[in-house]
């Protein structure tokens, strides 16, 4: 009796911070912004640098460079400088950028970050084999929130 | 880099050096001209072929896009392991196989014969009312004139096989034909060029066309040109064919990629080799 119980609270803990998260598909554009958090825990700036110098994960490095991660090696330069980006845009436009940039940029080479479905043959990561049903987003909303409060602290000088 | 100082054209002007040396200072040497053993001259870069208009002005082998070092490795055949494939592939093609008692020697007459395969290919067969691949037309051979299995797409044997009719070539600008009845196959191949794949949402365009010049992290991309087929990859320690590699770049892209041999990489690799039509055949090349 007791565990089930226990299970329970489980159970509806995880259902309700489910339940706080925009879904990929319920995200809401407004000329390229989305104005509402994903997830309404404030991102981690120091997460959202490691994501986006990080290969296995947000790997923007390998198109984008910046003066505040000028430590990680081979910055890539098919992306414009990522210097000054939280002053060029505010918040919203940058979580717009981050989940689905074709939304601000029509036909960018850079990737949706925050996205599940409308790809023509999806893999299963990089094995070269088909995406299962249920796909993953390139990032999570958390890591998607941390990504931008990162952003957020590149101003101008 | 000794041997590149010497056989470099030394009029490659300062001022262009410079204004690449911004983009990719110590990884290579754009400029930089291609002279296999001191007598073989390689187009590395000339004027786009008419189909590309609009697309691009000038087309570059992936040679120029490489590290001095990785460069140097294609200028003599000593330092080339892309060499001994093609040997490997030599003494294949003197070695009977199959249950008809015949070598590759016995109908053609030596693999200088085929020197005009490596840059026409892949080309329309007639008789099998088909775009053939090199590795296609061999395995006709292996399986209706030799009586012998056909060899795997990629397989080490094949890719000996089209080092050694590669290096007979090397020199001849490639020319594959994109009209008559090979048109559909090659619009097919264009069309999927253009094509996004993947979760990462992109088309070899987008990496190749857009983006060559730019390091994408620690890679210089190039225009991903097929006239260095196949390639030594330093990195792999041993040769890939075009479809190899084709496969690889698509699985890059968060896809789920296509089979080396596949109706698709086969229109793909016309698709891909015309756009290098005017490129010299250089293969077996050395990339990292
Ligand atoms: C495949 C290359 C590629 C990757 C990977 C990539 N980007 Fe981009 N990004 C671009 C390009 C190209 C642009 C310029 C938009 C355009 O015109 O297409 C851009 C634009 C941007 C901009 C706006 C530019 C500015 O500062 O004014 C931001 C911000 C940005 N990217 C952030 C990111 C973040 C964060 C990631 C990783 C989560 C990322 N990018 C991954 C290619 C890339
Ligand atoms: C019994 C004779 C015979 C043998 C043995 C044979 N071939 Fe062929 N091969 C031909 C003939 C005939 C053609 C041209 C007609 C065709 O099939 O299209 C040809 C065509 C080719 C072509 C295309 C030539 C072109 O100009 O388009 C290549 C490449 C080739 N063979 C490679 C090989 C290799 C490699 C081997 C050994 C594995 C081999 N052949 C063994 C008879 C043979
Ligand atoms: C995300 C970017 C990207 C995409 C998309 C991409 N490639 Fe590549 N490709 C690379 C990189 C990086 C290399 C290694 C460096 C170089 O030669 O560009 C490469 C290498 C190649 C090479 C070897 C070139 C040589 O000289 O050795 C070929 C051929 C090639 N790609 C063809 C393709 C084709 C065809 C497609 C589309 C199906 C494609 N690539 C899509 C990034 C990409």
């Amino acid at each position: 009796m007791k565990r089930i119980a226990t299970c329970f609270v489980v159970l509806g803990l995880t259902a309700s911070a489910a339940m706080a998260e925009v879904a990929p598909g319920s995200i809401q554009f407004e000329e390229g912004a989305v104005a509402q958090s994903l997830t309404g825990t404030s991102g981690n700036p120091a997460e959202g640098r490691t994501i986006m110098t990080t290969k296995s994960v947000g790997n923007c490095v390998s198109c984008h460079a910046a003066t505040d991660y000028a430590d990680v090696p081979f910055a890539g330069e098919v992306g414009p400088l990522l210097d000054g980006a939280g002053s060029r845009w505010d918040e919203a436009q940058l979580r717009g950028l981050v989940v689905n940039p074709k939304m601000t940029f029509e036909g960018t080479v850079m990737p949706a970050f925050y996205k599940v479905d409308g790809f023509n043959r999806p893999g299963d990561a990089f094995t070269g084999k088909a995406a299962p049903a249920d796909l993953p987003p390139l990032l999570s909303a958390q890591q998607v929130e941390d990504v931008v409060a990162y952003l957020m602290t590149l101003k101008d000088e | 880099m000794n041997i590149k100082n010497t056989l470099t054209t030394k009029l490659c002007t300062a001022a262009v050096l410079t204004a690449f040396a911004v983009a990719a200072p110590a990884f290579a040497d754009e400029d930089a001209e291609l002279v296999i053993n001191g007598e073989i001259e390689i187009v590395t870069k000339t004027t786009a072929p008419a189909h590309l208009e609009g697309h691009l002005t000038e087309i570059m082998s992936g040679w120029r896009f490489r590290s001095d070092d990785t460069q140097a490795m294609e200028m003599d055949d000593f330092d080339n392991p892309g060499m001994l494939g093609a040997e490997e592939g030599l003494a294949q093609f003197d070695t009977v196989m199959g249950s008809e008692g015949k070598a590759c020697a016995d109908c053609h007459d030596g693999v200088e014969s085929l020197a005009s395969v490596r840059p026409t290919y892949p080309k329309w067969n007639d008789a099998k009312e088909a775009v053939y691949t090199i590795q296609m037309q061999i395995n006709d051979c292996l399986t209706e004139r030799m009586g012998a299995e056909a060899e795997k797409y990629d397989s080490k044997k094949m890719l000996n096989f089209e080092a050694v009719l590669a290096s007979v070539a090397r020199g001849t600008p490639m020319n594959v034909a994109i009209d008559g009845p090979a048109q559909s196959t090659w619009e097919q191949g264009k069309e999927m060029y253009y094509t996004r794949f993947g979760q990462l949402d992109l088309s070899c365009a987008n990496c190749h066309e857009q983006n060559y010049g730019n390091m994408i992290r620690a890679d210089h991309l190039s225009q991903g040109q097929t006239n260095g087929f196949p390639v030594y990859r330093i990195k792999d320690n041993k040769l890939t064919g075009a479809h190899s590699r084709f496969k690889g770049c698509i699985r890059d892209t968060r896809a789920e990629t296509f089979a080396p041999g596949s109706p698709e990489f086969v229109a793909l690799e016309l698709y891909v080799a015309s756009r290098g039509n005017g490129l010299s055949v250089e293969g077996p090349s050395v990339r990292n």
